[in-house]
């Protein structure tokens, strides 16, 4: 059983090829910009048992291709480890491809066995420097390159996910730090820049919350060209998304 | 693939200038108001002569609409009133007082339960004060064989018709016999270009120029709602290689052929008076041209000619007409599939159709569309068209005791008063098929009026003498609402859904407690309703009989008729209110599909095409960036879509790659985007040419669009 908070039958940013995408209610982080923030609380969210989703990526299966497959994000769903082996491994007997989303901030017994059933990791940093990781997520950014390095160490396949927000995470000496942390990592075959956006502002509003971010602007298209150029001196692929 | 030849360019920038002064003119360049149109009415006209490889307009000048007064001369009156002409005396004369037309034939004969369900818009759009169209000839005959040969097959089929003289077999007599008349006037239209149409095409230009003045004398015949244009591409493409290969041509001059074709079939204009802007809107002429698909065998049918024809929407830029629609196998070569997805997210100007389900349903691996969404055997079958019925309105018919929402008149007398407002599945759904059997029952009847005057008084000569004699005919049914319908059964089965009547008992809204899934969301426990219906409404419509032994066929299409026929609806139990526009053909209600794109396509594709074999109108629209970062994963992603969709057994697809912000701009500034070309169900309209009230129910469907 999962608790979901909603599901998106065609995703096109969250792995590779067309993916069936179940968002988790619940996240342990509380970042400044995220577009999601109906997601971050525990509670709400609808149940799900393992059954229905597979029954759910076996009916969407002829949609993947060769590529594609089922990602989880969320929310935080290492969160949900526990119920997560279950469907990745039921998954994985299916024949399906299989992609995590995650802050990497949880590494315990279920989420290390859950890699055992998960073909991709999409790992979120969110700063490579710690004091303004704290500024940005409110928490040490210590957990999720511990979760890098581990990563690593398996040689578990990963895409690299970085959100470039104007002021707290686009200074030049941000990107070096990342690239740097990540430049010797040889499972991580990718990149993504995820453009800062406000698309999910109005979400804050019907929360009753504020949004502190309301002064910082869109990334400019040359920002994005030349943190994209920084970054390939590190990664092989790096992609805007 | 080459860019456009300096003289089609040429030419092309007079269409654009003609195209953009009728727009100024309110949609209409000029009419023709003395001449009646015919095979051979007009003497030769063109777009500038010199600069041609291909000619031949509608009548002696560009963009200017003839008269086909068969079709009712009423309607010819008022569209000539409504551009500030009238039409001449002696047209008149002939028309009110010595020759009878399809219109005045179906009106003699129309029953008041008819007159009835037409006035309160249970049935809407039936070509009855219009051109049936939907016939497709073999227009590729013309070029294979020249009409002096197919005049000679027409006759020997002649000779064979004899006795015993029974209405049928006189009527196709004399059938045949003005089929042989219109090969010969196809011959004389040829000489009108100075053009030989007796034998046959012996070079790419003539093949092409063949198949166009044969298509042009249909559409100088005829002004039928739809007018397919078939399969030519790939036939085209042998004399295409042919002449390439011993080096007559060029890849320049073959690209220029079809340009220039295409071209014209882009300028094909009917006279239409404006409420026909209510069903079909955007003045369409569905030259619908159907590529790529697959031969019996498993040999694909995609050549250099169907790239050609998809290129002429970069060389002259995108444009709904003529209707190109993508037969779609999953085995087509990728290379021509990326392709396709290249041009929809590029131009928003295709469909596609599911070629494997066509071809194993339907058993023939050569035929075309007609119109939108119809598989038509080319040269050996054709359909006639009979528009639609609205089954949210029959469903509130069974919740009203048989009376219409909207006037209180009393349509059917079969229908039990229902014994509680708490509406109660099992009742409703015994109601609904009573209503549904008596609706069935007056549609066929208006059925088949329509077609045997059609026959009588506007028969489709030359396209009949480009088909087998006697082909099969499909009498194509079609019904709107079907999502309201699926929700509206799933409320009433799910929540606890009360009527709100009137004084009078009539229902005016309905009070829906509690939660109930919705048909797009891949939910069979709402989808069910979607595939049953049509199921069960197609079985009826399968016993009643039928004029010239057509075999009855469903379509789930809706045109642009989902407005007009949201406006005439009540509040349906579904909690859609009076007056909002149905979702268009088979798609989801607009705004209830949550779970993305693919769960909708899914819901979409459990409706079984067995039960709606004239075809199942699907249209998606997608904000490009939803489809991927870039254009390469834009069209992998966009051929995983098709593959799926297909491969679940889905019958036609619309995609439509736009930002809705565009579409609201163009609204505000309709002079900035002359060609914008979205799909709607199952063709392809100019934007701007679209009613506000049309264009703001464009917007307002699903564009999926992710975060």
């Amino acid at each position: 059983m999962l608790n979901v908070h909603s599901i998106e039958s065609l995703g096109t940013f969250d792995g590779p090829g067309i993916r069936l995408v179940f968002f988790l209610q619940g996240c342990n982080f509380k970042c400044l910009y995220c577009a999601n923030p109906d997601t971050i609380a525990f509670e709400g969210g609808n149940p799900y048992a393992t059954e229905d989703l597979v029954a759910m990526a076996r009916r969407q299966q002829p949609f993947f291709g060769k590529k594609g497959g089922i990602t989880v994000s969320g929310g935080e769903p290492l969160i949900q480890a526990k119920g997560l082996i279950e469907l990745f491994k039921a998954l994985k007997e299916a024949g399906f491809h299989t992609c995590i989303d995650t802050n990497g901030s949880l590494l315990n017994d279920d989420v290390k066995e859950l890699l055992d059933y998960t073909d991709l990791v999409l790992l979120d940093i969110k700063q490579a420097q710690e004091e303004r990781h704290r500024k940005l997520t409110g928490r040490s950014n210590a957990r999720t390159l511990a979760f890098a390095d581990y990563l690593a160490q398996r040689g578990k396949a990963t895409w690299i996910r970085y959100v470039l927000v104007p002021g707290y995470s686009d200074a030049e000496e941000d990107l070096h730090a990342l690239g740097q942390r990540i430049k010797d990592m040889h499972n991580v075959e990718k990149l993504e820049i995820q453009p800062y956006h406000k698309l999910g502002v109005h979400k804050y509003a019907s929360l009753g919350w504020e949004y502190a971010l309301s002064d910082v602007p869109a990334n400019t298209a040359e920002a994005l060209l030349k943190a994209k150029a920084l970054f390939q001196a590190y990664v092989p692929e790096v992609v805007i998304n | 693939m080459c860019d456009a030849s300096a003289r089609t360019k040429h030419l092309w920038q007079l269409c654009l200038t003609a195209i953009s002064e009728e727009r100024a003119n309110n949609g209409v360049l000029g009419i023709d108001n003395e001449v009646v149109s015919g095979i051979t009415s007009h003497g030769p006209g063109y777009i500038d002569q010199e600069h041609e490889l291909i000619v031949g307009l509608q009548t002696d000048q560009l963009l200017k609409r003839a008269m086909k007064p068969y079709g009712g001369i009423a309607v010819v009156e008022k569209a000539c009133q409504e551009h500030g002409l009238e039409v001449s005396d002696r047209v008149k004369d002939i028309f009110n007082n010595y020759a009878k037309t399809h219109n005045d034939g179906v009106f003699d004969v129309y029953t008041p339960e008819i007159r009835l369900f037409r006035s309160l818009g249970i049935l809407t759009g039936l070509p009855d004060n219009y051109a049936r169209g939907r016939i497709i000839g073999d227009y590729r005959r013309v070029a294979l064989y020249g009409t002096d040969r197919l005049i000679e097959a027409k006759k020997l089929d002649m000779l064979g018709l004899i006795g015993p003289m029974t209405d049928e077999r006189i009527r196709l007599r004399e059938e045949v016999a003005e089929q042989i008349k219109a090969l010969g006037q196809l011959r004389e239209l040829g000489a009108i270009y100075g053009l030989d149409l007796s034998r046959p095409a012996q070079s790419a230009q003539e093949a092409v120029q063949w198949v166009y003045l044969s298509y042009l004398a249909a559409v100088k015949e005829q002004d039928g709602a739809a007018m397919s244009l078939g399969n030519v591409s790939s036939f085209l493409d042998i004399y295409m290689e042919h002449d390439l290969q011993l080096g007559l041509i060029d890849e320049n001059y073959a690209q220029e052929l079809i340009d220039q074709f295409v071209m014209k079939l882009r300028m094909v204009r009917h006279l239409r008076m404006d409420a026909y802007n209510e069903i079909f809107a955007g003045d369409p002429t569905w030259v619908t041209e159907a590529i790529g698909g697959r031969l019996a065998d498993g040999r694909h049918k995609v050549t250099k000619t169907s790239f050609r024809f998809l290129q002429t929407l970069y060389n002259l830029g995108p444009s709904p007409e003529p209707n190109m629609t993508i037969l779609w196998s999953n085995s087509l070569p990728e290379g021509f599939k990326k392709f396709c997805a290249q041009v929809s997210i590029d131009t928003s100007s295709i469909q596609y159709e599911n070629d494997d389900l066509m071809q194993c349903t339907r058993n023939s691996d050569d035929y075309g569309i007609a119109c939108c969404v119809s598989f038509q055997e080319i040269g050996k079958q054709i359909q006639f068209f009979g528009a639609r019925t609205n089954l949210a309105k029959t469903l509130l018919l069974a919740i009203n005791g048989g009376r219409c929402e909207m006037t209180g008149k009393q349509v059917l007398h079969n229908i039990p008063e229902l014994k509680s407002d708490l509406l109660d599945l099992e009742e409703v759904m015994s109601n609904f098929r009573l209503a549904m059997k008596e609706v069935g029952r007056v549609y066929n009847d208006a059925m088949n009026i329509i077609h045997y005057m059609h026959d009588k008084y506007y028969y489709e000569k030359l396209q009949m003498a480009l088909v087998d004699t006697n082909p099969k005919v499909n009498l194509a049914y079609g019904a709107a609402g079907l999502s309201i319908v699926a929700d509206s059964l799933s409320a009433i089965k799910h929540a606890k859904v009360q009527v709100v009547r009137n004084e009078a008992g009539i229902s005016t809204d309905f009070k829906i407690e509690g939660d109930f899934p919705c048909y797009g969301n891949d939910d069979d426990r709402v989808d069910v309703f979607a595939k049953e219906i049509p199921a069960y409404f197609n079985k009826l419509l399968k016993k009643l009989p039928t004029y010239k032994n057509a075999e009855p066929t469903l379509s789930i299409l809706t045109i642009t008729s989902n407005v007009v026929y949201g406006k005439k609806t009540g509040a349906t139990p579904d909690g859609r209110a009076q007056g909002v526009a149905f979702a268009p053909g088979a798609n989801p209600m607009h705004g209830r599909d949550k779970s993305g794109a693919l769960a909708s396509l899914s819901s979409v594709a459990k409706i079984d095409y067995k039960d709606s074999l004239d075809g199942i109108s699907n249209t998606f629209s997608i904000v490009p960036k939803t489809l991927g970062a870039d254009m390469e994963q834009r069209k992998e992603n966009l051929v995983s879509i098709m593959d799926g969709y297909f491969s679940k057994d889905a019958h036609h697809l619309n995609v439509n790659v736009l930002n809705r912000e565009m579409l609201e701009d163009a609204m505000e500034h309709p002079e900035n985007y002359p060609q914008l070309t979205i799909r709607v169900s199952g063709y392809a309209v100019n934007f701007v040419r679209l009613t506000r009230a049309q264009q703001q129910d464009v917007i307002a469907r699903s564009f999926f669009e992710t975060i």
